[in-house]
């Protein structure tokens, strides 16, 4: 076959490949759009049903049967309540057990069945630890229905994440910073207070960040325990109340969260209760996005600041 | 000249600072140190030369119990005598956070905390318990001073030692090595990552030191064992093949293998 | 031979006692705080183990009630009223089909979009479409299943007149957009971890894109792809907002997901939203509910662990 057939046919087969390849390209872009359009009609619909109910009003308001005066205020007060108990019960636990299992622990079967553990718990479903902490929080403890049983149950399911940020964040610190602390006699906590927390910190923020981001949203353990979908009175104040034990009365109220409170009106065939939950759920949905948009941001800036 | 193979102190006015013998060394199942020894001299400079491989900086990090870090290592043999307390370093009642204390290393890429100038030397300090403000401002200042780096560096005491440019940096780490008044100093290829004039300044650096501090020194160079050493240790595949003063190895080797290696007819 | 030792530097000796006489305090101290680290870690074996106590004890007392052969080969799920069925085959199928139906959406356009990210599109359309992705994935599943219910269900009745206003369906779709993240994420995450050794061994053969990445980097990471499926397999049989707004929550044996269904998440759900005595059979079906999905869920992990295991190529 003389030279010039043979670069015909190969031309012709690359042709016909990259048209394949063109192809390709096209269905990738087209399935991000999936994305992207779904993502940005949600959004919008609920906005435009939404945003027009939000008022003062609508955030200093409890919820009501006239759908007119129903208001988000204890679901909101009652969200950011469960929150501080969510994070101050999961951050010390996971950093701490993310900690042990990257600077501590030796390669034994002890090691192992806690990491399998560990990534056995992030994938069950978030109802089934509603369904432990009615068994356990709600009734074995006695916590009752309360914000403690919510805030500890939440603690459970972000667990796993802090822990994976945790143990990412400081394994991005190179071998050569953990000896040269060594090398200058340091004691493994010393290194880990002096040098490993202190470098991955930005990393653990994000991580507890989108832990949080999470936690806000989660509607189906919450209900599991029984948090009511129709409160129309804030519980008490934290640390106001008689002390001592007045002090944490806050913590073994009745409650309810913002999740929960779109729900309800959700559930509700009135088309006016389809508005107010169109506006729980922009409230919602910004401030998830919010979270998870600063969490992205923080880890762009650390890609680029510290130096080794 | 007799060298001595043992602690005889005051033989020609050479003293020993430490004394490896019949070291044998495991990473795992593989043998990497078989039946080591030599003497490493008080306040004098010890290079261990040889081709990649052969076990130098193995034998390096023994010195500090760097190997305790990982697992699967194992000590055998005869082991590291320090002195003049006569301490065995790789005896398994020896607490490896001591032996660092007394030992110090500078390493082959320049490892600065991502802290300030003043932070990286001070560290050494605080772990050991130092808190009085000027009496660390003292310690950092002669520690940087030692180091040949005060006058760079005074006015900026603040700034991340990342900051620093390659040799600087090195420079940073020797004098973090510094602060705590180590013993032994040890060197593993301070250099190999640094541009000639970087380089020279740390030679001349070592020189200086060696006044005051024993030190011992991995170096693939062998120029560089000739310019600044004052006896050198050849390995070869885990064993030490011969050991004497400089000037007599690089110009009248005793054993053909080190010959063979300082010519350049192999490694 | 006198043994004369060398001149001392005299700061070493108050050195040496020092450290010394701190080192029983100090490891101490170490050994402390290493404990009270293991016992964080260790944490979560106890958790696991509460977990399966608690499911397994509720169950347990059901079982006393309700044999095992019914619970499996009953077909109507009805433990409220008076003449009370617990075939839990009913929830299963709703479980099944709404799941069947967002996997059909997830992965295929998840393997897509992964393919696409990590073969084809610029370092700037990666950069900006991986977090898109991951905000995507952390929209409240509440929040997707008023979308279901309020946007698509009307939408697709545009379309299909019969559809009723609960439907496997309509959940089903929006629940496969919501795992399409997890999916194209983990996948793409393992295809970028095949080295480019091997992708530039299939170019200087004169591959287009399409074929390396089809046929070199594809089956080079196809034990992490596998375990993203898995995990979306996961998600979509464990989820359950999408589907108690969505799906209507009634109880219906089907594998048609034009129809409503309730699956063994929103019955969960309906059961708690209810006020049952706690001790009663109704309060004991929801843990007996919540063991088969944990059983099912279980089982998922560990395949998915042991491909990891047993598939992960060596490079």
């Amino acid at each position: 076959m003389d030279i010039e057939q043979k670069l015909e046919n190969i031309r012709g087969i690359i042709v016909r490949a990259k048209r394949w390849d063109l192809f390709f390209t096209l269905l990738g872009i087209l399935s991000l759009m999936v994305g992207v359009l779904t993502f940005t009609i949600l959004f919008v619909d609920m906005a435009i049903e939404g945003v027009p109910r939000l008022s003062m009003d609508f955030f200093t308001s409890f919820p009501s049967r006239r759908a007119a005066n129903a208001g988000i205020l204890s679901a909101w007060v009652g969200t950011v309540l469960v929150m501080l108990l969510t994070a101050l019960a999961a951050v010390p636990l996971g950093v701490a057990a993310g900690v042990y299992l990257e600077e501590y622990a030796p390669k034994n079967w002890i090691t192992d069945i806690i990491e399998i553990n560990i990534s056995n718990l992030a994938g069950i479903p978030s109802i089934v630890y509603g369904l432990l902490a009615l068994g356990l929080f709600v009734y074995y403890f006695g916590f009752g229905q309360s914000i403690l049983s919510a805030g500890l149950t939440l603690a459970l399911l972000i667990l796993p994440v802090i822990i994976v940020a945790t143990r990412e964040a400081i394994r991005s610190i190179p071998q050569a910073i953990h000896e040269g602390s060594y090398a200058c006699g340091a004691t493994t906590w010393q290194t880990v207070r002096d040098h490993i927390l202190p470098y991955s910190s930005a990393g653990i923020l994000t991580g507890v960040i989108l832990g949080m981001a999470r936690a806000i949203g989660e509607t189906a353990p919450i209900i599991t325990i029984g948090a009511l979908t129709f409160i129309a009175f804030l519980p008490p104040a934290p640390f106001t109340g008689e002390p001592p034990a007045g002090l944490f009365d806050w913590i073994f109220a009745p409650f309810t969260v913002m999740p929960i409170q779109m729900f309800n009106w959700t559930s509700r065939p009135e088309a006016a209760f389809t508005v107010n939950a169109a506006a729980a759920g922009f409230v919602l949905v910004f401030m998830t996005l919010a979270m998870n948009g600063l969490a992205i941001y923080l880890r762009y800036r650390l890609r680029k600041n510290i130096k080794w | 000249m007799q060298i001595p193979t043992r602690y005889e102190a005051g033989v020609e006015g050479n003293v020993l600072k430490a004394n490896v013998s019949d070291l044998d060394f495991y990473y795992g199942a593989f043998h990497a140190l078989k039946r080591v020894s030599m003497p490493i001299h008080d306040r004098k400079v010890t290079a261990l030369i040889g081709p990649s491989g052969c076990g130098k900086s193995t034998l390096l990090r023994c010195f500090n119990r760097m190997h305790d870090l990982y697992p699967g290592n194992r000590y055998a043999g005869g082991g590291i005598v320090l002195y003049p307390d006569n301490t065995n370093l790789l005896a398994p009642g020896v607490d490896p956070i001591e032996v660092r204390m007394r030992i110090s290393m500078v390493f082959q890429k320049p490892n600065p905390f991502p802290k300030s100038i003043y932070e990286n030397v001070a560290y050494s300090l605080r772990v050991r318990g130092m808190r009085n403000k000027s009496e660390l401002d003292d310690r950092v200042e002669s520690a940087l001073k030692g180091a040949a780096l005060w006058n760079e560096v005074s006015n900026r005491l603040k700034e991340l030692g990342a900051n620093l440019s390659g040799g600087q940096q090195q420079r940073l780490c020797i004098a973090r090595a510094l602060a705590s008044d180590p013993e032994i100093i040890l060197f593993d290829e301070p250099t190999s990552a640094l541009d000639p004039i970087a380089t020279a300044s740390i030679e001349e650096l070592i020189i200086e030191l060696k006044e005051k501090v024993t030190i011992l020194i991995v170096t693939h160079n062998m120029q560089q064992a000739a310019r600044i050493s004052d006896y050198t240790a050849y390995m070869y595949l885990g064993e030490m093949i011969e050991f004497g003063v400089t000037d007599q190895i690089f110009i009248k080797p005793q054993k053909k293998a080190t010959e063979d290696y300082i010519t350049g007819r192999f490694g | 031979m006198s043994a004369t030792l060398p001149v001392q530097v005299p700061l070493m000796t108050e050195f040496v006692s020092d450290r010394l006489s701190k080192k029983a305090s100090r490891h101490v101290k170490e050994r402390i705080i290493e404990f009270l680290l293991f016992s964080a870690a260790a944490f979560s074996v106890f958790v696991t183990v509460t977990i399966v106590y608690v499911l397994v004890k509720e169950s347990w007392v059901f079982f006393q009630t309700v044999p095992l052969s019914d619970f499996l080969f009953d077909t109507q799920w009805t433990p409220l009223f008076d003449d009370a069925h617990y075939g839990i085959m009913v929830l299963l199928s709703g479980t099944l089909t709404s799941s069947a139906v967002a996997l059909l959406v997830a992965i295929p356009l998840g393997t897509i979009i992964a393919i696409y990210l990590s073969e084809f599109a610029g370092f700037k359309l990666r950069e900006i479409a991986k977090p898109f992705l991951e905000l995507l994935g952390g929209v409240p599943t509440i929040v997707y299943g008023y979308f279901a219910l309020t946007f698509l269900t009307p939408l697709l009745q545009k379309i299909y007149p019969d559809l009723p206003g609960f439907n496997l369906l309509s959940a089903g779709l929006v629940m496969g957009v919501m795992i399409v993240p997890y999916v194209a994420s983990l996948s793409e995450d393992a295809m970028r971890a095949v080295p480019m050794a091997l992708r530039e061994g299939s170019y200087a053969m004169g591959a287009t894109r399409l074929q390396t990445a089809l046929w070199v980097v594809t089956p080079a990471a196809t034990s992490g792809i596998a375990s993203a499926y898995i995990l979306g397999i996961s998600r979509a049989v464990g989820e359950t907002m999408i589907l108690a707004v969505a799906a209507g929550m009634q109880p219906n044996l089907t594998f048609n997901p034009a129809e409503p269904g309730a699956t063994i998440t929103s019955y969960i759900v309906q059961v708690a939203l209810g006020d049952l005595p706690h001790g009663s059979i109704g309060y004991q079906t929801i843990f007996a509910a919540g063991l088969t999905l944990l059983l099912m869920t279980l089982a998922f992990n560990l395949l998915g662990y042991w491909l990891r295991k047993h598939y992960r190529e060596v490079y």
